[in-house]
């Protein structure tokens, strides 16, 4: 409805543009799904900003560790996000079933 | 070669008490699902005498695991079994592996700290590596229906993750 917008049209121009520059490449969300043990696909290139979200449809509770590094706890039929910070290239795998593996590249 | 011949050993051993003529015959679907089950049952009971028992972190870690898992297995095993309406069915292979874990469990029982750990784990990857050799070679092409085929592949691929997570373990007990 119209008046469900009391902010003048010219400050939602600004507002837009600063959002613009303020991120120049907008984040991503980037579904993994994990069905009868496999993450699919197994190797995803993101930027850092992005967000991985490991989607578990099997009725077993897995993990995405990289070894020394970061964990995911990923329940059954449930979901689990991770955002990125660093630049990296990692494996990862699935702790309790280490024959899950998956790579990750994050470019800068 | 040695994998093979391992494999094939460990399903000798699986059907060992079979009578010969009786274990060149390819299991049926019920049987199957009662080999499956039983198999579940066994790994969990063995967890549950190591939560009781163990007190190494990475111990109680994966007998936790263990839990998780064959029970989540063998649920959907249950479910699956309603739904095709069928029973599973006691055979020779099912009640060789329940002789088998209750000999284990008394052995088990005996042991105490580092001696048990070290027990349980070692019994953990020469059983998994059983179950596995069975699956593979047995069950899995033994299998009619179309779902209990996908859910012991799927469950392979579970107790394979838990073989190497065993062995894991296992070094790390070293």
């Amino acid at each position: 409805m119209r008046t469900a917008l009391p902010v003048p049209k010219r400050c939602l121009w600004i507002a837009l543009a600063l959002t613009i520059v303020a991120a120049p490449v907008q984040a991503e969300t980037i579904e993994v799904t994990i069905d009868k043990l496999v993450f699919s696909p197994a190797s995803i290139e993101a930027k850092v900003g992005d967000t991985i979200e490991w989607v578990n449809k099997d009725a077993f509770a897995h993990t995405a560790t990289v070894k020394g590094g970061w964990e995911v706890m990923i329940p059954p039929k449930a979901s689990a996000s991770l955002t990125l910070k660093t630049a990296e290239a990692v494996d990862y795998f699935c702790r309790f079933h280490p024959n899950m593996k998956g790579r990750l590249v994050v470019w800068p | 070669m040695f994998t093979r011949s391992t494999v094939a050993v460990a399903t000798l051993l699986l059907m060992g008490a079979a009578p010969l003529a009786q274990a060149a015959d390819k299991p049926t679907d019920p049987q199957i699902a009662h080999i499956a089950y039983t198999a579940g049952v066994i790994d969990v009971e063995a967890a549950k005498l190591a939560i009781e028992k163990s007190r190494n972190k990475e111990v109680v870690d994966f007998a936790n695991d263990m839990v998780r898992d064959h029970e989540a297995v063998n649920v959907q095993a249950l479910d699956l079994v309603k739904k095709l309406k069928v029973t599973p069915e006691d055979n020779a292979t099912s009640q060789a592996l329940s002789k088998a874990a209750a000999d284990e469990r008394v052995k088990l029982a005996k042991l105490d700290g580092a001696a048990f750990d070290k027990a349980y784990v070692d019994n953990e990857v020469a059983y998994h590596k059983q179950v596995n050799g069975a699956l593979e070679t047995v069950l899995i092409p033994s299998a009619e229906n179309a779902e209990l085929k996908s859910l012991l592949e799927t469950g392979l691929k579970i107790f394979q993750g838990h073989q190497q997570h065993a062995e894991h373990v296992a070094g790390m007990l070293k």
